[in-house]
């Protein structure tokens, strides 16, 4: 037995008695035989705690965690931005830790009320009026926001921009296997949407036009022309923002976006090796009865007290079934309450700090790395976290050189970013970033590249 | 007369329960904020620093200022601490809801989970930077591939409902693959809801297929809808009813018959750890509820984790990139491989990979003996629940469970007007969090009962007792009233649920617009 378990034999001798058992084998008599398991199964015998910690320390070990060993010019969706002890702090205390989905409202303030206040933080930061309480991670949120699109328009055909994150837009074409939606790939133009591209013309008008902003190579999009887009055929534009960057952007909201998906681990969570972290989905008020996922509303008590619950809910999978708006019932609720944590930290100067120290760093690393000989920008817009380059050789290669001399360089650009070439790079800058650190990374950058 | 439905009381120990403390209403963080106020600190770096206008063009530049909040650490750390104390919890006290597991989650997991080398590691990192993440992944993989009786596993859906739709998809792309088109999937009138919404979402049709008057699938009326027609079958074993489908390879080998697979719906799987496999059930795809099962904590809704295990002959079409080991035993490596057919990513990254770390760090606590022995007391505890509550309440399947029991409080409430959810709420105020109420649909004024491995004899009388008196209080008309008006003792009373979705307030900012 382990020492999770109270059960002393004595209990279990009486509980048994009681149950007019003889043995613990009796309370599965009601499985076949033929079926049960004869020898255990095949694991290692249980291990004291010391002793799995010990293993799972080794594991750890084995890892290149980012920090002063490893100094995180990485992104893509994932990045080391700050966060304080007084965030992880207030995420791990077991209220909001071990507690379940809150059904029982009573005994479920705590969570209800500081997913309530995510909720209207994440509306304050895209500009639409109503967010769920969260969905898995960013491409969860693009997948539930083209069904959102095909519930509204009754059209199939999603027109994607190459600018959204890669990984998203696999995922997305994985889920369409089953909705049937036809996804089509719009090009970039240096970086930039190419919205009057011909080669995604084999199409109807989209229900679904999706753009993001900034873009994966750090570049700003026009949204008042795909809004113009949307406007023209009658699809819902749906922009992949950066909860980070709109802290100097102009939100979604005021570019007239209809949804608004986005991750939202930079607002608190560690880079956790891809999970969990945090879909953030927000949609005008038009669309609330299409709203996938839980929505936390206000209401009364019986005494008329404030008070929250879960609310909407025959949107949801548990009442509706079949005809529910989305299958999803787990969510993300602790990262969405780190995330409320965070941002009440940051509060409305830090978030506007965060978003431009990042933009100043971005800006002198990116001016840094092109005095390398043989690295030149792949794009020439304005960038604000991020931005590609194109390097003089493979650039998974210089990562792992640089990995080395202890920097993550970036992620290595797929092909299709770079002419169809494997030199592309992105560099992601965020505000832990320190002009030491810069300088090092560019003159180790130099020697990896010669 | 010694009455055998109440048992001697338990020597010693205490019941692992309390009420919530406090009963004022929490302003909110807008409401605590001043301007001038902030908490935020950040590093010195001695970037340049450029102006804003110089690095935005203007017609990007925010208009409308970011209003957020403007609150000291101490407040927030304030307000936060007090919401926490409106929240029930594991750790506060039991948690009976059924078909959610929720037992007690070790804290050793959480300290795995904090460990630098596992929490900062960026999930772009170039494979050699990886190495024991990949290992970590590829053990548990296996681990969970023994426990179900499975040959290949991904780790990649985020949740149980994310992990369903994975593998409906897997359940098209194989069937795809052998040139059969084939449009409904078969779930019987007791399934959980995502089951239903994840297979329209996989772009079938769903057949539902009744219970029998024992509570299972009726095997006849599923051979009335099976035909080659029928992608495959959605089960959960032991089912919502907390009942063994004792018909399973009955079950198994009629669907196989028409060119069917058979789906296991893992959210009931504590109940047979080590007793029985789906794999030697019939099943041809699983996916596991680690935030169950694995103990890893729920955090108020998520996140969880749904990794999905197959057969042999479903695995070359698992998602991708998978972690694999290459190079001999020996001097072991891992990489990333995508299986040839794969149906392709289901997550941004590789799942909720912390998640994974504290199911591994579950797993090898526990060892082969200690899952088996979590099964066995999870089903010990909820029949010793059963029998005792069978006095109180209509017992509709009145036969052995499994990890919990189904109850149902129509007597209750034909008798003296309390209902089921009346019952939930009563019990909150006697500081225990109430059972899943009304599911199954099946079952009218359910009351779903699952007190998991984790509490003790003293606990589960202390639960009993509650629920006793609550039905004996029930009996007189004041005793009915306090019910219906119940909870009196919880940080908010009953919450107008109505009224919140018909005067619909979602944000701070709501309220006053």
């Amino acid at each position: 037995m382990s020492g999770y378990t109270p059960h002393t034999e004595a209990d279990i001798t009486s509980m048994l008695g009681f149950l007019g058992l003889s043995s613990l084998d009796d309370l599965f008599a009601v499985v076949p035989a033929a079926l049960r398991l004869a020898g255990g199964l095949d694991l290692p015998g249980g291990l004291p705690e010391p002793d799995v910690f010990a293993r799972m320390q080794d594991l750890a070990a084995a890892n290149r965690p980012c920090g002063r060993d490893l100094v995180c010019f990485a992104g893509a969706g994932a990045y080391d931005h700050e966060v304080p002890p007084v965030t992880r702090a207030l995420a791990s205390r077991s209220e909001f830790v071990t507690s379940y989905t809150p059904y029982q409202p009573e005994v479920a303030q705590g969570v209800l009320q500081a997913v309530f206040e995510f909720q209207t933080l994440v509306t304050r930061l895209s500009g639409l009026a109503v967010s769920n309480a969260s969905l898995y991670d960013g491409a969860a949120s693009l997948v539930e926001a083209v069904n959102l699109a095909y519930g509204a328009t009754g059209r199939q055909d999603v027109w994607v921009s190459h600018g959204v994150n890669p990984t998203w837009r696999e995922v997305l074409a994985t889920f369409a296997a089953g909705t049937g939606h036809r996804i089509h790939d719009v090009p970039l133009t240096d970086g930039i949407t190419d919205w009057a591209a011909t080669a995604f013309n084999d199409t109807d008008d989209p229900g679904a036009v999706v753009v993001s902003y900034p873009n994966y190579l750090g570049c700003l999009e026009d949204l008042a022309q795909a809004r113009a887009l949307c406007d023209r055929t009658g699809a819902l534009l749906v922009v992949a923002f950066d909860p980070v960057c709109a802290g100097i952007l102009r939100s979604p909201g005021e570019w007239g976006a209809d949804v608004v998906v986005g991750e939202g681990q930079a607002l608190g969570m560690p880079l956790s090796f891809g999970g969990p972290y945090l879909g953030l989905f927000a949609c005008t008020m038009d669309h609330v009865r299409r709203l996938p996922g839980r929505l936390v509303g206000e209401t009364v008590d019986a005494e008329g007290r404030r008070a929250y619950v879960t609310t909407l809910r025959a949107r949801e999978q548990d009442i509706r079934r079949e005809k529910a708006t989305s299958n999803v019932c787990t969510n993300q609720t602790l990262m969405a309450v780190t995330a409320a944590v965070q941002l009440g930290w940051l509060g409305t100067s830090g978030m506007a700090e965060v978003a431009l120290r990042s933009a100043r760093g971005a800006r002198y690393c990116r001016d840094g790395l092109l005095t390398v000989p043989g690295v030149e920008p792949l794009t020439t817009g304005p960038v604000v976290r991020e931005f590609a380059l194109r390097l003089p050789l493979d650039s998974a290669m210089v990562v792992e050189r640089l990995a080395d001399e202890g920097f993550l360089a970036g992620v290595a650009l797929d092909p299709s970013y770079a002419q169809g070439r494997p030199d592309g790079l992105l560099v992601a800058v965020t505000e832990r970033r320190t002009r030491a650190e810069i300088d090092a990374f560019v003159s180790t950058f130099e020697k990896a590249v010669r | 007369m010694v009455d055998d439905l109440i048992p001697a009381p338990a020597a010693g120990g205490r019941a692992a329960s309390a009420p919530l403390l406090g009963r004022d209403t929490e302003p909110t963080l807008f409401e605590l904020s001043e301007p001038g106020r902030s908490s935020w600190q950040l590093r010195t770096t001695g970037v340049p620093e450029i102006p804003l206008d110089e690095l935005v063009p203007e017609r990007h530049r925010r208009r409308l200022p970011l209003d957020l909040a403007e609150v000291s650490e101490r407040d927030l750390v304030g307000h936060f601490t007090r919401l926490s104390h409106r929240q029930f919890s594991v750790d506060l006290g039991a948690y009976p809801l059924g078909s959610c597991t929720m037992k007690y989650n070790p804290k050793i997991c959480d300290a795995v989970a904090a460990l630098p080398g596992l929490a900062d590691v960026h999930p772009a990192a170039p494979a050699n930077c990886v190495q024991g993440w990949l290992e970590l992944l590829v053990e548990l993989e296996a681990a969970l591939c023994e426990i179900t009786g499975m040959t290949a596993a991904t780790v990649q859906p985020a949740a149980g409902a994310a992990g369903e739709l994975t593998g409906l998809l897997l359940m098209r792309a194989w069937h795809g693959a052998r040139g059969d088109t084939r449009h409904k999937v078969v779930i019987p009138d007791s399934a959980h809801g995502t089951n239903p919404a994840s297979v329209t979402l996989a772009g079938f049709d769903v057949v539902t297929v009744p219970s029998d008057g024992r509570g299972c699938v009726d095997v006849e009326a599923l051979h009335a809808v099976l035909d080659e027609d029928v992608a495959g079958i959605m089960l959960t074993n032991p089912n919502t009813l907390g009942l063994f489908e004792e018909d399973i390879r009955a079950i198994a080998d009629a669907v196989h018959g028409v060119g069917g697979l058979l789906y296991y719906d893992g959210a009931n799987l504590n109940a047979i750890l080590g007793i029985v496999r789906p794999g030697d059930m019939g099943f041809d795809i699983v996916h596991l509820n680690l935030h169950k099962t694995f103990a890893t904590p729920h955090g108020g809704g998520g996140p969880g984790a749904g990794p999905v295990a197959v057969s042999e002959r479903l695995a070359p079409f698992l998602p991708g990139p998978r972690p694999i080991r290459v190079g001999d035993a020996s001097s072991p490596r891992y990489g990333w491989s995508t299986p040839e057919r794969s149906i392709g990513r289901l997550h941004s990254w590789h799942g909720n990979a912390l998640v994974l770390a504290r199911a591994l760090t579950y797993v090898l606590v526990h060892g082969s003996d200690g899952l088996r022995d979590v099964a066995r007391l999870a089903v010990l505890n909820a029949n010793w629940l059963r029998k005792r509550l069978s006095r109180s309440f209509d017992a509709p399947y009145d036969r052995p469970c499994m990890h919990e029991c189904v109850l149902s409080a129509s007597s209750l409430k034909r008798a003296t007007g309390v209902k089921a959810l009346d019952v939930a709420k009563r019990l909150l105020e006697e500081g225990f969090h109430a059972p899943t109420v009304y599911f199954p649909l099946i079952v009218d004024e359910a009351l779903m009962i699952e007190p998991t491995e984790t509490e003790s004899l003293q606990t589960l009388e202390a639960l009993a007792g509650a629920l006793e008196r609550i039905v004996a209080d029930a009996a007189t008309p004041e005793g009915a009233l306090a019910a219906t008006e119940a909870p009196h003792l919880t940080p908010v009373r009953r919450v107008d649920e109505a009224r919140a979705a018909r005067h619909l307030v979602p944000t701070f900012d709501a309220r006053t617009s």
